[in-house]
Formats: C-alpha cells, sequence, structure tokens
C-alpha cells in the first residue's frame, strides 16, 4: 500500500496508541529543564517572605492540561516561600481554575488562611483598561473580593494600593487579555517583574517578551515546560505524568514526517524516470 | 447525593468525550449530539454568566446600594442598550455610538502601549552587544537574534528588487522564518497533544480508574 493512500485512521490509531500506553505504564524518560523555566522558579524562589504577589487566572478549561499544571506548581512554590498570594482573573472561567488550584493547595496547605496568606479578587472585565486602572487604584477596580467583602477587611490587602506594591506578576494566559497585556501594564508601565506560562500554541508569539529588556522574566511554554517546573518544584503532577506520552506522540508525528517526505522525494524520482 | 452527581458527571463527560473522538472514525449522530450540547451550553452558561458576574456587580448591584454615589454608571448602562438597537432597524443608528466611543478608547489605549511594548521596546532589545554573553553560545544566540531580525526585516521590503546582496540578506531572512515557523508547528503540535493527553488522564484516570 503506498504512503499517500495511508488511510488517516491509522494515524489516529497510532497517536491514540503512543498517548496511552506511557500514560498505563510510564516510561521515565529523562527531562531537560530549560532556562526560561529556571529563571520563573528563580523569580518565585528569590522573592523574600510576605511579599505581596499576584497571580492572574487568564485561561478556562479548554487549556487545563497545560496551564494548570503551571498554576498548581507556583502556587504551591509561592506558598512554601510564605509569599502573600493575590489572585485576579482576567477571563470569567479563570475563578474556577483557582478555586480547583485552591481546593489541592488546601489538602497540602490544611493553615493557609483566606484574607491573610491568598485572597481572591475575582473577574473583572475589560482586560487591559482594567490593567491600567489597576496600576493606579486596585480598590477602585476591585473595592471587594469575590464574594462580595471589603478589601480593607482582609490583613493580606494592607498598604496594597496599586500593581506597584506587588513583587511579581505571574499570569497564566491562553490568549488576550493575558501575560501580553500583563507585560504592557505590569512590566512597562509599572515596572514590576512579570513571568508566567503560556499554552504551547502561543508561545512563539509570546516567547520575544523574554529578552534583554526583561520584559517578561521568564516563561513557561506548554505542557513540557509544566513538567520542567514540576520537576524544579519536586512535585510530580500531571504534567510530569504526561511527559512520556507527549515524548512518544512526538516521535510518531517525526516518525511518520520523515517517511512522508521520504514518499514524497521517491515519488518525485519515480515522476522524473517516467518522464524521461 | 453529592457523590452521585460526581460519578454521573464523569459518565456524562466520559460519554461526551468519547462522542467527540468519535467523529475521527467518521462522522455520526453521536458527535452531532456533543456538539450541539457543547454549543448550546456555552451560549446558555456565557449568557448567565454575563448577568449574574458582570451586568448584576457592576451595575444593578451598585445602583441599588448607592443610586446617587453611582449615578455616572447611567451613562454606561445607557450605551449598552444602545449597543442592543442593532437588533431595531429604525434605531439601529444609535448603536454607533458605543461602537465609536470603544474604537476610539481601543486606539487611544492601543496606541501608546503597543508602540512603548511592541515597538520600541523589542527594537532596543535588539540592539545589543552581540559580545555580552557569558558563554559561545550565547554570544552565538545574540549574533543570531541580530541577523535574523535584520534579514527578516528586509525580507518584508517590497519597494527594493530582492538581488545582489539585498537579496542574499533577504533570502537569509526567509530561512529564519522557515525556522520560526517549524519551530510555531513543533509548539502547536505539542499542544494538541497535550489536550489528547488531558482527555486521556481523564478517560484513564477518572472514568476507569486505570491510572492515578
Amino acid at each position: 500500500m503506498a504512503l499517500q493512500n495511508l488511510d488517516r485512521r491509522i494515524i489516529y490509531i497510532l497517536i491514540f496508541l503512543a498517548v496511552s500506553i506511557p500514560l498505563i505504564k510510564p516510561i521515565g524518560l529523562k527531562m531537560h529543564i530549560s532556562e526560561n523555566v529556571k529563571k520563573v522558579y528563580s523569580l518565585v524562589q528569590e522573592t523574600p517572605e510576605n511579599s505581596r504577589v499576584l497571580f492572574s487566572f487568564d485561561y478556562d478549561p479548554a487549556s487545563m492540561p497545560e496551564l494548570h499544571p503551571m498554576a498548581i506548581s507556583a502556587f504551591r512554590q509561592a506558598l512554601l516561600k510564605k509569599q502573600k498570594i493575590v489572585c485576579t482573573a482576567m477571563w470569567p472561567m479563570g475563578v474556577q481554575m483557582y478555586e480547583d488550584v485552591v481546593k489541592k493547595m488546601k489538602v497540602e496547605f490544611p493553615n493557609i488562611k483566606y484574607g491573610v496568606d491568598y485572597i481572591n479578587l475575582g473577574y473583572k472585565a475589560g482586560g487591559i483598561v482594567t490593567m491600567q486602572a489597576m496600576e493606579s487604584d486596585i480598590n477602585k477596580v476591585f473595592p471587594t473580593d469575590f464574594s462580595g467583602k471589603a478589601l480593607s477587611d482582609f490583613p493580606i490587602m494592607n498598604n496594597v494600593s496599586s500593581l506597584k506594591n506587588f513583587k511579581y506578576v505571574l499570569s497564566f494566559s491562553a490568549g488576550a487579555p493575558g501575560i501580553k497585556e500583563w507585560v504592557m501594564i505590569a512590566h512597562d508601565q509599572a515596572k514590576i517583574k512579570v513571568a508566567g506560562g503560556v499554552t504551547a500554541v502561543s508561545a512563539p508569539s509570546i516567547l520575544p517578551y523574554v529578552n534583554d529588556q526583561h520584559q517578561l522574566v521568564g516563561l513557561l511554554g506548554g505542557m513540557a515546560a509544566a513538567a520542567q517546573f514540576e520537576s524544579l518544584n519536586h512535585f510530580k503532577g500531571t504534567a510530569t505524568k504526561g511527559m512520556d506520552a507527549q515524548s512518544l506522540a512526538h516521535l510518531v508525528i517525526i516518525i511518520f514526517i520523515l517517511m512522508g517526505n521520504l514518499n514524497y522525494i521517491l515519488l518525485k524520482k519515480k515522476k522524473e524516470r517516467g518522464n524521461k | 447525593m453529592i457523590h452521585f452527581m460526581t460519578v454521573l458527571g464523569i459518565w456524562v463527560g466520559a460519554f461526551m468525550t468519547l462522542s467527540i473522538f468519535s467523529f475521527l472514525y467518521n462522522d455520526n449522530p453521536f458527535y452531532k449530539i456533543a456538539e450541539q450540547i457543547f454549543v448550546g451550553l456555552s451560549a446558555g452558561y456565557w449568557f448567565v454568566y454575563t448577568i449574574y458576574n458582570i451586568l448584576l456587580p457592576n451595575l444593578v448591584d451598585k445602583l441599588n446600594a448607592d443610586f446617587s454615589g453611582n449615578i455616572i454608571l447611567i451613562i454606561p448602562a445607557i450605551l449598552g442598550i444602545f449597543m442592543l438597537l442593532r437588533l431595531v432597524p429604525n434605531a439601529e443608528w444609535l448603536s454607533r455610538y458605543p461602537i465609536s466611543l470603544m474604537i476610539g478608547t481601543t486606539a487611544g489605549i492601543g496606541l501608546l502601549t503597543y508602540l512603548k511594548s511592541d515597538v520600541i521596546a523589542q527594537i532596543t532589545a535588539t540592539m545589543i552587544n552581540p559580545f555580552s554573553g557569558n558563554s559561545i553560545g550565547a554570544i552565538i544566540g545574540n549574533f543570531l537574534l541580530i541577523i535574523g531580525t535584520f534579514s527578516g526585516i528586509i525580507y518584508f521590503y517590497f519597494s527594493k528588487k530582492h538581488e545582489g546582496a539585498f537579496g542574499v540578506t533577504a533570502k537569509t531572512g526567509i530561512y529564519f522564518l522557515m525556522v520560526s515557523f517549524g519551530a510555531a508547528f513543533g509548539y502547536t503540535a505539542m499542544a494538541r497533544i497535550s489536550l489528547l493527553i488531558g482527555r486521556l488522564q481523564f478517560l484513564l484516570g477518572d472514568w476507569l480508574h486505570i491510572i492515578h
């Protein structure tokens, strides 16, 4: 059977097997940790205790496999470093993502207190306009937390009036508004450090912000970076568990690309010989 | 009851996932059902979400609590109503006011922020000393950054014929662009496989309990 007539469903079955077998029986392939991932880890690691930090949940369930492990690992790392985490969401369903992360954290850190160690400001429509308003006065944008209580009632919000009071912003972003807008406002205007994670699809367009101007301190791009970040945090989450499957599926794709190209060259040569 | 609802939710999720996957074999009624339920549910969910999480807390609740203190909110409320008038042929023209306000505001904000972040900061980040890296790899990276940016921009300059030294530079730009397209494809493949992994972790873990 010629390769160009191969039933696409055979490729689907092979990809399915390449993904499901390592999930059931992990192989334990080695991981190389990239510089960008190390930079994000160092940012959280080197920020002093009791610093106010801002986590923005700018994604929804469609991007959970890639971004949720990053958010969980970063939240966990910040809690271990005793930083005070202020959470917000530029995507409506980011609030549910935050709630799921906190639910998981409460199992490992049963003593963390809402309003003292972390707080949820909730979702606000407006994207970049909201961020810009947060730069001048957070209390005007978010007079209350997600449940409707005044921000002044929570110790974590003492002396927090603008974006400038945060040591860094971490955005877990599946698109706009997200990390790019945080770079524009939080770094380029408020001059605070920004880092975060994005889906693999958007990583190539966001990577140029990790530059000499430090518009982004570092970037986690896709599930591979999420797994590396988990590894630095000595935490085995869903990203780490999925990496064997990811590698094998990529191998299958590479083999098919090579076979396709080889087949194309052979067919071209055959045609040329036929023409002669 | 909560446990029953959780289990039911997982089974519904598994059914919907398998129904969507069934399209890979061929179009079929299960796929169509899942697709249409998803579209309907999404529309309904967003409608309710917008009312309860945007309209009520940002407008109605504030006006109820302190009408005179929040009277300025009447302006966006009226503009919002104007926007909906697009559905009324005789009053459709009124929707141009909120649209023009939105476009004007977005353009005004965007002009400054994009100019600063996407033009000035990005160009400045390219103006580096190529020998400033602390390793051979970093120095090579700096050179590639400068050559790639320069040749890539040259490729998009169409007012001069691409020949001679100019043509060679433009061709170098194409190679850099091809590498970036390859990287983008690689990242896209990784993203799609990640989504499949996420679904299989759900099916094999939450539903079938084969993995933990």
